[in-house]
């Protein structure tokens, strides 16, 4: 499985006794876009985290972008982006300071940086906002904006933890045209979401429930298989299951 | 490099844009200052004074009126034994006694020299010091004026006492305790808010999976803490020696490294607090209560610790403040060299160290 971006093989993660993540295995090819749902407390962010190298897995096998997961961090690091469900970006800074900030941090030059932010700023129609402290923009547009600066360093897959948390339908749309255009453009995503319309525009999802995966397959596959009309009610049928909750 | 020097400059945006803050952190000071350096110092204003008079004559009384018309003293009292005087002072109510031997006059005459006592009530040292001063300069004043008058030089002895207190201890040493305390809020406080703000907002997880070493993040957060800091020693500094008048006995270079090195203990008490906390409030209280108050009780700025039983003795050994307080009396006040502080800075290098160790330990442990 030379090819994926992200490629894992009965990846689990203890906590003490708690099984958080137990023995997934799955694998996402580049620009494809890979919904990670489940419950809460299902594991999704603790596999998520191992997959970030924010956190050591207890055992298992993990690639990403090719790297081993114990032993290059370093190189994963340097080929993923990464945005959180809580908003990541300095509040008291302005959107050319955070632009200018993330971009230092991951080693662009200052030149990268100037074009780069630019065409972002352009490209998010923020011209007028671009020296005005993040803390002043409505939430749609620093989630995009966050999107964005994720992006940046043009990594080869990035991580959305919740993207769209509280964002109204019509940014949601128009953050999920900014994903289809990223993996258009070759970018792996790897997203997880409480939406379920937004499961339908995955090319493949994977369903966690109690730290596993329950199903894994494009969505119209998964509604064949459980024979049901709609996504809602595929992850329905299987979180039904759950023996823990949050 | 320049990782480090955009995270150092995002910092500096992060100090310099929350106004509030910046205020209390330099209003703070020289507030401080002023408020330790006017209120609790010596107000000698009208001090009261007993006088007791064996000789009365024309010498005792022209130094008696030149004490009465002089602003800093009134004279409440004149004794006529010994015991009197102590009485008077006892109650507290007036601050020094001036005592006349017999054959004042007559000695100062016929052997050009006599003696005269001055006892203070050096339960407030500074206090005391300042009276005892002021009344040895009337006399000295006296001395000048009659050394053309009468044949032949006269000198005239003050023989000061301290009473109660004779060795000045836990006298009100406040800058170096201020400094202390100034430092300890800034560093602190500051940093451990700093880091836990990071973790609060969702910003530190970006941060963790960027190639940014986690390492750098703690030390790019403490430089504009540390630029912070050493300003405001200079306006303490500035304040006590042109406002307040006291100067600074020592050399200003060993104070400065020597508070550098405290500033460092201090960051690193703010980074461990900032690892075990996940909320700003929490780290707040921890270096409010946890920090703040025992450098109160235990650096010996307000309380000689000399006076505390035994086990809080032990404790105050702990405490880091304590040891740069000596250090920095030490180089300001008595004007001592490093010889005499080496002790104290290897414990602060020690204890620094320690923190360093433990807090950079849990900081990559919290990243597993």
């Amino acid at each position: 499985m030379d090819s994926a971006m992200i490629y894992t093989e009965n990846l689990t993660k203890k906590f003490e006794k708690f099984v958080a993540v137990d023995a997934i295995s799955f694998s996402v090819k580049p620009g494809e876009i890979f919904g990670f749902l489940g419950a809460n407390g299902a594991g999704k962010t603790t596999a998520m985290r191992m997959l970030c190298g924010l956190s050591i897995p207890t055992s298992g096998k993990a690639r990403i972008a090719g790297f081993d997961i114990y032993r290059e961090t370093e190189n994963i690091k340097r080929n993923i982006g990464y945005m959180s469900q809580k908003f990541s970006l300095y509040e008291d800074l302005t959107v050319n300071e955070n632009i200018r900030f993330f971009g230092g941090i991951y080693g662009l030059t200052d030149q990268q940086i100037k074009k780069k932010g630019s065409a972002l700023i352009s490209g998010l129609g923020l011209q007028n906002e671009a020296n005005k402290l993040v803390a002043s923009l409505p939430l749609g547009w620093k989630q995009k904006l966050s999107f964005s600066v994720a992006m940046l360093h043009q990594p080869k897959i990035v991580f959305l933890d919740e993207p769209t948390g509280g964002v109204d339908p019509v940014t949601r749309r128009q953050f999920w045209d900014m994903i289809h255009v990223a993996a258009h453009e070759g970018v792996t995503i790897f997203v997880t979401t409480h939406y379920m319309d937004e499961a339908e525009y995955c090319d493949r999802v994977s369903i966690m429930v109690d730290g596993q995966i329950r199903a894994l397959g494009s969505p119209s596959e998964l509604k064949q298989q459980f024979n049901v009309p709609s996504m809602d009610s595929v992850f329905f049928k299987l979180a039904r299951e759950a023996k823990r909750g949050d | 490099m320049k990782q480090f020097l955009v995270f150092v400059k995002k910092e500096f945006y992060h100090v310099l844009r929350d106004r509030k803050t910046l205020l209390i952190l330099f209003g703070l000071p020289i507030v401080q200052i002023l408020i330790f350096g006017f209120a609790l110092t010596n107000e000698v204003k009208n001090s009261g004074i007993v006088v007791a008079d064996f000789a009365k004559d024309p010498a005792s009384q022209m130094i008696t009126t030149k004490i009465e018309a002089s602003k800093y003293f009134d004279i409440y009292q004149t004794a006529n034994t010994i015991e009197e005087v102590d009485e008077a002072l006892k109650n507290g109510k007036l601050k020094a006694a001036i005592i006349f031997p017999e054959n004042f006059n007559h000695d100062l005459l016929h052997e050009g020299r006599a003696m005269v006592q001055v006892i203070t009530d050096a339960s407030d040292p500074n206090l005391a010091t300042t009276v005892g001063n002021y009344l040895s300069a009337i006399i000295s004043d006296f001395e000048q004026d009659h050394q053309d008058n009468l044949a032949g030089r006269i000198t005239i002895i003050p023989e000061t006492r301290m009473l109660y207190n004779p060795q000045l201890k836990g006298e009100h040493n406040f800058v170096p305790g201020v400094m202390a305390l100034v430092l300890m809020l800034i560093c602190v406080m500051m940093t451990a808010i700093s880091i836990v703000r990071e973790k609060e907002t969702g910003t530190m997880e970006i941060l963790l999976v960027s190639p940014f070493r986690p390492q750098l993040v703690v030390l790019s957060k403490a430089v504009p803490y540390l630029v912070l800091s050493l300003i405001n020693i200079c306006t303490i500094l500035a304040v006590s020696v042109f406002i307040l008048k006291l100067p600074v006995n020592g050399s200003i270079f060993l104070l400065f490294a020597e508070s550098t090195l405290f500033i460092i203990t201090c960051l690193s008490l703010g980074l461990l607090i900032s690892v075990r906390t996940q909320s700003q409030q929490v780290a707040m209280l921890i270096s409010l209560m946890g920090m703040l108050l025992p450098t109160l009780l235990f650096s010996g700025f307000m309380f000689p610790i000399e006076n505390m039983p035994r086990p809080l003795q032990w404790i105050s050994n702990i405490i880091p403040a304590k040891w740069f307080y000596i250090i920095a009396k030490s180089v300001m006040i008595k004007g001592l060299g490093f010889a005499a502080i080496w002790k104290e800075t290897v414990i602060l290098i020690g204890i620094t160290l320690f923190l360093l160790t433990v807090s950079i330990k849990k900081f990559k442990i919290r990243l597993a």
